[in-house]
């Protein structure tokens, strides 16, 4: 039997980190429009922190998310719109929104351990008729048996699928394989799979996830997600064509998405430079990495000990304030000692 | 000096915090616990400290009206509008630490002052307790035309209440950091931790004012006021560090210790609801005694 993968693209939600939010509406539009031609089946758009996200906290977006959203609709025929949403950030009045406008899939994520408050919101996307999705973030930070617990609580508020999302690119493969295949052997819903790459496996990570029998996958194209990035797409469907896997997904139109769009909305290129590598191994949330950039600057210490300092004290998602926090205290230390 | 009678409906943490603080207190007497489930540790505690106790909550009451005078309501917002009706009925004034939000806002240091009388106040949510007073310091000095909270507690601290209606915590705060606050747009963040051993709840203060130029000098020595009035009911309360100043931007974090009545000290966020609770009560005693004489 053939297996199929289907594949969520998040360069238009993970990615926005990595650009500090600005997307505008003409780049979601245009590349929104290339992945539908891809045949990409979900595309997700919001600020990377979900809806609600834009705040002093995690940056202001440069464009209204609803409109960036807009924008996306309009030009998909294909390709099936995504939002993701962090209960304590973002509400059901935001989910209820991006539903008129078209949104067929709802991800709502909580830490690894917190699975209870979205039961609200996954209900709400169920009555909405969306597709629902729950999203373990951190998952690297709980032992297996604890996942197993929380997936199914997600199971029970009628998510179809459940993600094993490895918010800090920290997860090794043996780690990834023992969590696809506990959550296999007890759920009954789809088990997804959302990598990054701070420590290089995020390709290595999503093929032992397949193996062991995920089948939802997000990718981010020309790598354009938090820290180093995520499993790279184009770079993914060629690896699952060789492997005899379909997605659906047109490689070449895909390639020129990555070459001719995305890569001019880079900043710079996506390489796992010592910052993100710093947040694979200290196991920290992505997206802190241009926060902690900022505030070693600032405070004029090494963003790593900022964030290996944040790993410690087992900071989690959208702990963003603690950064400044633990720079400011850094650079006390540093007055007392030198 | 005779006390003023109170009385707490609902016997889960909070209820049974307030019970611990009331103990204390010196203006107010608790009379009478009100409950529904006769086996919870609250309702025996209740027992065992020779309380008057009514198993059908507030209807018990309706049996013994002289009992209290003031009354707290720490069940959901669900009981709140019938707990709310009886209460009216009465004659009482309630206290309420649900989401309901049927009466004002109150949060002590900034408006307590204004609604010594009204007969139904609710006290916003942990969050708002924490950093609103902040945001009001600051709008003293320079007009905020934003402010966001963040607040992170420990995940044991949060209840199953708090977990199933999240949006309920980020709506009311938002809205009363703009009601009570003063801020021209509000918006409110909770983060739950689930680090072991617990941390202490944590809350950010990100303000917008509408000047690039600010006085830092007159906002923060505002800042410093403002705690040491917060600190005089929550004595857990503190700065983490100084306010950060960066263009029309300040940032301030707290740190809210708990006092260890009857959850630890981790929690922070139930401790400085039940004593801004006690601290209205308080004050609304006061207020009867000197209005009486």
């Amino acid at each position: 039997m053939e297996k199929e993968i289907i594949i969520t693209e998040v360069a238009l939600r993970d990615g926005s980190h990595a650009i500090g939010h600005q997307y505008t509406v003409d780049q979601v539009a245009t590349i929104a429009k290339a992945l539908n031609e891809a045949k990409v089946p979900y595309i997700e758009v919001t600020h990377g922190d979900g809806l609600g996200g834009s705040s002093l906290q995690y940056g202001f977006s440069k464009t209204d998310e609803m409109k960036l959203i807009e924008a996306a609709v309009s030009v998909v025929d294909f390709s099936k719109l995504a939002v993701l949403l962090l209960p304590g950030i973002g509400t059901i009045e935001n989910l209820k929104e991006a539903s008129k406008i078209g949104v067929k899939m709802a991800r709502i994520a909580t830490h690894v351990t917190e699975a209870d408050i979205s039961k609200q919101h996954i209900e709400t996307a169920k009555n909405l008729g969306m597709e629902t999705v729950g999203f373990l973030m951190m998952s690297h930070m709980a032992p297996v048996e604890k996942l197993v617990e929380q997936a199914k609580l997600m199971e029970s508020y009628g998510a179809d699928t459940v993600y094993i999302v490895d918010s800090a690119g920290a997860l090794l493969p043996n780690e990834v394989r023992e969590r696809v295949k506990a959550l296999k052997n007890e759920l009954a819903i789809n088990i997804g799979f959302h990598a990054h790459n701070n420590l290089s496996l995020a390709m290595g990570n999503t093929l032992a996830a397949i193996e062991e029998g995920a089948t939802r996958i997000d990718g981010s194209i020309r790598c354009l997600g938090a820290g180093a990035g995520n499993t790279q797409t184009e770079v993914l469907i060629a690896v699952l064509e060789r492997m005899g896997i379909k997605t659906g997904i047109d490689l070449y139109k895909l390639m020129d998405v990555s070459e001719d769009i995305v890569s001019k909305i880079l900043l710079e290129p996506q390489i796992i430079n010592r910052d993100s590598l710093t947040l694979g191994y200290a196991g920290v949330y992505s997206s802190f990495l241009l926060h902690a950039k900022r505030a070693a600057q600032r405070f004029g210490v090494d963003s790593r000990d900022i964030l290996m300092e944040l790993g410690k004290r087992k900071v989690v998602g959208g702990q963003e304030d603690m950064i400044v926090d633990v720079a400011a205290e850094l650079s006390k230390e540093k007055i007392t000692i030198g | 000096m005779s006390k003023v009678k109170v009385g707490i409906i609902g016997t889960g943490n909070i209820g049974s915090d307030l019970m611990m603080k009331l103990a204390r207190s010196e203006v107010l007497e608790l009379t009478t616990v009100m409950g529904v489930d006769p086996s919870s540790r609250g309702m025996q505690r209740a027992k065992r400290d020779g309380y008057q106790v009514f198993e059908n909550g507030i209807d018990g009451l309706l049996q013994y009206p002289n009992s209290v005078d003031i009354l707290f309501d720490a069940t959901s917002a669900n009981a709140h509008i019938h707990n709310a009706q009886v209460a009216k009925k009465l004659g009482k004034q309630m206290i309420d630490l649900t989401p309901a939000a049927i009466g004002p806002f109150i949060v002590p240091p900034v408006n307590l002052g204004a609604h010594l009388d009204t007969d139904n106040v609710n006290l916003v949510t942990c969050g708002g307790q924490a950093t609103i007073p902040i945001i009001h310091a600051i709008n003293k000095v320079e007009c905020v035309e934003y402010a966001e909270i963040v607040a992170t507690i420990s995940s044991k601290s949060a209840g199953p209440g708090t977990r199933a209606n999240i949006d309920e915590f980020t709506e009311t705060t938002a809205k009363a950091i703009e009601v009570v606050g003063g801020a021209k747009k509000g918006k409110a963040i909770i983060i739950l931790n689930p680090a072991e051993p617990p941390i202490m709840m944590r809350d950010t203060v990100h303000a917008i004012v509408n000047n690039n130029q600010v006085n830092q000098e007159l906002v923060a020595d505002s800042i410093y006021k403002m705690v040491e009035k917060v600190q005089s009911y929550v004595p857990g309360y503190k700065l983490r560090t100084e306010p950060i100043f960066e263009d029309n931007k300040i940032t301030v974090f707290l740190e809210i210790e708990g006092a260890g009545h009857y959850l630890p000290k981790y929690a922070g966020n139930l401790d400085i609801m039940t004593s801004a609770a006690v601290k209205v009560a308080e004050e609304f005693a006061k207020h009867r005694m000197e209005t009486i004489v």
